[in-house]
């Protein structure tokens, strides 16, 4: 038919009848709906599950919280009181009469159509062995399989899972999650032998040993058999052995549901499948196959973005169209099991004279094979198991030349270019790097939801996130001035001259008259920060509380085990030997690992939240205070020793440093304030890499500004020359309360100065000359600061409400994290490493006392 | 006393257990607790004074630390989001909001004569 079943436009609606209301016949009928703007179609949906569709590729996190809402992909409202479209949730579609036009459902009801889709997508494959029907035997396909497994497993000790393949991993992921000791049976002699190759497999089959998970390679099932209550209780393998177990799941493959077909005389493949051509067409023109149930050039794809590419097909030929399926990219990438594999074109190095470059890190349990064609210029596809972080680069690169040596590309040190024109960036919704650029440039769009929304790159199995977002960066897309969506037109500065301005002491306030929403951790922080710059009380102080980020919070450094980290200050790295004493013996009662830090003092790492006042307690007795390395605030004022004992020194560095150190104790600011004094122009102290840098000079102190070491290390530029001690101190007050009020979120003094119009010399001529009359303002603000500091531990320590906050759970509050768990390294602690908590297997080595 | 009441997640029987007075949650903050059959959880108490539940796990760094994170709202929805390394989560949902495959659990919570109790299922 030149599709002749289409109405005219201006006609009656014609009538489609779409069976099966899974992922790719949702994605039809939204699609046609959305292009059908003159109502042409009529369509009644048949959808055989007790629900509509839903996201089948997110079907585990069932198994971690999401709810059957939030797997649902229908969008709300979607088939509510809209005439043209009929969804019979629970009924399926029993026989098609291709004659008479019409489908007969399990209600008995017959329906006439102009045009039919199949979309019934596939059953799980069970092999034909002995007791596979018993209770407890499972397969993994629907949201109603997930439900009846998670009630037998209630109470039961062993699971086992038929297949390795990616489904089967899946469904070992979620017997663990169930708490069952859990094997995989795979026939062939690897895990995942469809996606990797032979190293790759052997990788990952460390990796998932390492979880517990028992894998049996090269193993025929034989049999199920029932025990006691006449559900399974064992499995027995082909080769004699077997086990036993409580629950089995068949992850064993997939079959195309094409049994509508069969009985309506439709071609099927060879291993089924109805047979369509590249329109997505069966033999008879009204009739099309999309998603898991077709065969089309010769193949069943068991991937959603070929289904989708489908839907989209079939969508514009019942329109008319002339769209064509244009083949499919099989690429994955998942995290399985936490373990990183990814496969990307010729992963298996199939094409003639193709040539493969391997390179595996058995430490860090990573394989990755590059597949290249036989001149070794052309990149052809790979393998990547353990670490899949180049995985959207080098997707986007196959059919090009690679950008660098293959062991470059490998080891990760290549500029992985982006990928340009046809380059597929989303292979889940089959969206390429031109539309995407497209996009970008001509439809306006800004951050990544919005690319979502506008191409669909992005909504599947997020992998191409990343992509998304280096090409955003790439197009040069200016991000909006404001904050963050709850500020959306404002930046630090407005909102810390709202603050000042208006007096406003509360987020709350400043949200509800100047922002939307409840805030989040970008502009919480912010205004935390600022109204401490304003002297607001204690940064624990009522509202306050819940608006500083965790370091704040808990006034100590998180580490990467959730443990803290405590610095007391040591002002201008001066310390006395009873100072040192006291701070070695908290260190070894506490059992924590010390370290001189690059800023002259010293850290105490490892303690748990419920143990931060009880250090402190130690210290504050002892005459330390808090030192601030949590805070976008003062760290430290380096010095070198000065004309004390140096026999070069000009001037007494460590004097001026502990009273600057003393003075700007504690003054949060956009980010964090680093400075340095040196006697003498040999620069001990490194203090041109500060923030605030001091030289001594004959006649005084030469005053550098703007300097930083870190990511972007700048030397601080000269601002002033040979002050008086009491000059410096005024002009150090001014730059610093002009930067806390006017410098973006998170910018250094460095980037700051850079971006002063007019550089330091408009800076000179603000807190020299006063060219802004702001200049008694400013140092208003810097003595009310000065007068309100207080230590920060010391005014916790004195306050039982706020010391509650310390505790590792609300209702134990002095039972310690169990997970947290250290080994002894050069006589030290430190967290254990993955691998080590397999070895110590749980209970905690003692270090502590 | 709020007498809050959410469906449960799950449709299997579900067991309540005590965690704290509702009291001692500051507003808009999280603190940890220990449920049995849960394990960890992070329990946050939200402006608008309800109680949200997930695990205290963070999938990203796996430390226990979710409890710990600033508590927001993205789009209108309440969100919590990692101290570790910032990713944001949907506290209704437990999706992670910048990373579609992950999810931290949920658990329903309900306040009843001035206690948080939270369910898990039963065993
Ligand atoms: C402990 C220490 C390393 C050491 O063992 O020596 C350290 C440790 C951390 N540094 Fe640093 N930095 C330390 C000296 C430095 C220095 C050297 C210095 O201060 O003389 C620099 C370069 C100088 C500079 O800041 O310009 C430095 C540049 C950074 C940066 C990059 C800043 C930048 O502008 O690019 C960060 C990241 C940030 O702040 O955003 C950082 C962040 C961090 C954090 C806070 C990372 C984090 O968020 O967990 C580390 C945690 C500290 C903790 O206690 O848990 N650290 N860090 C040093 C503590 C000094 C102190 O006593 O307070
Ligand atoms: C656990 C799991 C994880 C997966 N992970 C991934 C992944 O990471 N990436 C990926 O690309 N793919 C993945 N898949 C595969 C993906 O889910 C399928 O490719 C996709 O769902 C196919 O869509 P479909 O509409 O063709 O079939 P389905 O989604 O299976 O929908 C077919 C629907 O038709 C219904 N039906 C059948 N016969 C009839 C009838 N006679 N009358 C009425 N209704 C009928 C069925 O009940 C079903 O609801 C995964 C699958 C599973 C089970
Ligand atoms: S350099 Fe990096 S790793 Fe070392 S302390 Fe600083 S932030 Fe941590
Ligand atoms: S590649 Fe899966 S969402 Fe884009």
């Amino acid at each position: 038919m030149s599709t002749s079943s289409a109405p005219q436009p201006h006609g009656a609606p014609a009538h489609l009848v779409v069976v099966g209301n899974g992922m790719v016949g949702q994605r039809l009928v939204e699609s046609l709906r959305a292009r059908d703007e003159s109502g042409r179609w009529r369509v009644t949906v048949l959808c055989e599950e007790p629900r509509p569709a839903y996201d089948r590729v997110a079907l585990s996190s069932w198994f971690t919280g999401a709810s059957e809402a939030d797997l649902c992909l229908v969008p709300e409202g979607f088939y509510d009181g809209d005439p043209l479209l009929d969804l019979r949730v629970g009924e399926s579609a029993v026989a098609v009469d291709r004659a008479a036009r019409t489908v007969t459902t399990s209600t008995g009801a017959v329906v006439a159509y102009d045009a039919l889709v199949l979309a019934t997508g596939s059953y799980a494959f069970v092999p034909p062995i002995e007791g596979k029907d018993l209770p407890g035997a499972f397969v993994y396909r629907t949201i109603a399989d997930l439900e009846e497994m998670r009630a037998h497993a209630a109470g039961r000790r062993v699971g086992a899972v038929v297949g390795g393949g990616l489904l089967g991993l899946e469904a070992a992921n979620a017997l663990l999650g169930l708490g069952l000791e859990t094997h995989v049976v795979e026939f062939a002699p690897r895990l995942m032998a469809v996606q990797v190759d032979e190293g790759g497999g052997a990788v990952l089959r460390r990796h998932i040993e390492r979880l517990g998970i028992t894998v049996h390679a090269g193993t025929a099932t034989a049999a199920l058999r029932p025990g006691g209550d006449g559900s399974v209780a064992r499995m027995e393998f082909a080769d004699g052995n077997g086990i036993d177990t409580d629950l089995v799941v068949f992850a064993a493959g997939v079959r195309a549901r094409d049994e509508l077909a069969r009985s309506s005389g439709l071609t099927v493949g060879p291993r089924g499948g109805v047979v369509v051509d590249s329109a997505c067409r069966t033999e008879d023109p009204r009739v099309f196959a999309i998603g898991e149930c077709a065969c089309i050039d010769g193949g069943v794809y068991g991937l959603v973005a070929p289904g989708y590419a489908m839907a989209e097909v079939v969508a514009d030929r019942l329109l008319d169209g002339a769209s064509e399926f244009p083949g499919a990219d099989l690429s994955t990438k998942l995290k399985l099991l936490g373990v990183d594999v990814a496969s990307f074109g010729d992963a298996h190095a199939a094409s003639p004279g193709a040539l493969e470059v391997v390179y595996t890190d058995q430490v860090a349990g990573t394989y990755k094979k590059l597949v290249l064609s036989d001149d070794a210029q052309t990149l052809l596809g790979g393998v990547l198991v353990g670490d899949a972080s180049a995985y959207p680069a080098l997707r986007g690169l196959v059919g090009g030349p690679l950008p660098g040596t293959p062991e470059e590309v490998l080891v990760g040190t290549a500029e992985l270019a982006g990928p340009t024109g046809n380059a597929v960036v989303c292979s889940c919704a089959g969206v390429t790097a031109g539309e995407i650029t497209t996009a970008i440039c001509e439809g306006g769009c800004a951050d990544v939801p919005s690319l979502k929304s506008c191409t669909r790159a992005g909504t599947g199995c997020g992998s191409c996130v990343p992509l998304l977002k280096k090409m955003l960066a790439d197009a040069g897309v200016q991000q909006s001035r404001g904050l963050c969506e709850h500020f959306p037109e404002l930046n630090r500065a407005d909102l810390f001259d709202i603050v000042r301005v208006r007096q406003v002491r509360t987020f709350s306030q400043l949200v509800r008259e100047h922002g939307t929403g409840r805030g989040c951790d970008i502009c919480k922080p912010v205004v935390a920060s600022i109204l401490a710059s304003l002297g607001n009380g204690h940064i624990l102080a009522g509202e306050q509380a819940a608006l500083q980020d965790t370091n704040d919070h808990f006034l100590a450094n998180i580490q990467k085990d959730g443990t803290y980290s405590v610095v007391p200050r040591i002002p201008g790295g001066e310390i006395t030997p009873d100072k040192l004493i006291v701070i070695g013996e908290v260190a070894r009662d506490f059992g924590l690992y010390t370290k001189i830090t690059g800023g002259q003092r010293i850290d105490l790492f490892g303690a748990r939240v419920e143990q931060l006042p009880a250090i402190w307690r130690r210290l504050v007795d002892a005459g330390f205070e808090s030192g601030h390395a949590y805070g976008k605030s003062l760290r430290t004022v380096k010095s070198c020793v000065g004309s004390t004992w140096c026999r070069y020194g000009v001037q007494d560095s460590v004097g001026l440093a502990i009273d600057l150190e003393l003075r700007y104790r504690g003054l949060r600011g956009p980010h964090k304030i680093k400075a340095g004094v040196s006697g003498c122009a040999r620069e001990c102290a490194e203090a041109r890499s500060k923030d605030i840098g001091i030289i001594a000079t004959e006649k005084g102190w030469n005053l550098y500004v703007g300097g930083n070491g870190g990511f972007t290390p700048r030397h601080a530029e000269l601002l002033l020359s040979d002050l008086t001690t009491e000059e410096l101190v005024r002009y150090v007050d001014r730059y610093l309360m002009y930067y806390v009020r006017t410098a973006d979120r998170l910018q250094r003094t460095a980037a700051w100065v850079e971006a002063l119009d007019g550089g330091i010399d408009h800076l000179r001529s603000v807190i020299v000359e006063d060219s802004l009359g702001i200049c008694a303002e400013l140092d208003a603000a810097m003595a009310a600061h000065v007068d309100g500091y207080a230590d920060e531990w010391r005014a916790a320590l004195d306050d039982p409400e706020t010391l509650r906050r310390f505790a590792s759970f609300v209702n134990a509050p002095g039972e310690p994290d169990r997970d947290i768990v250290f080994v002894v390294e050069r006589d030290q602690p430190r967290p254990a490493r993955p691998e080590e908590r397999v070895l110590i297997g749980g209970p905690r080595l003692e270090v502590r006392k | 006393m709020t007498a809050q009441l959410e469906a449960p997640h799950t449709t299997a029987a579900v067991e309540w257990h005590v965690v704290c007075p509702v009291a001692q949650l500051l507003r808009e903050r999280g603190v940890a607790a220990l449920v049995p059959g849960a394990g960890q959880v992070a329990v946050f108490r939200l402006a608008d004074g309800s109680v949200r539940v997930v695990g205290n796990r963070d999938p990203f760094s796996g430390a226990n630390v979710m409890s710990r994170g600033i508590v927001g709202t993205r789009a209108g929805s309440p969100t919590v989001a990692s101290p570790m390394y910032k990713q944001v989560f949907d506290l209704v949902t437990g999706r992670c909001l910048d990373d579609e495959a992950v999810a931290l659990p949920t658990y329903a919570s309900r306040v009843h004569a001035g206690m948080v109790f939270v369910a898990v299922a039963a065993r």
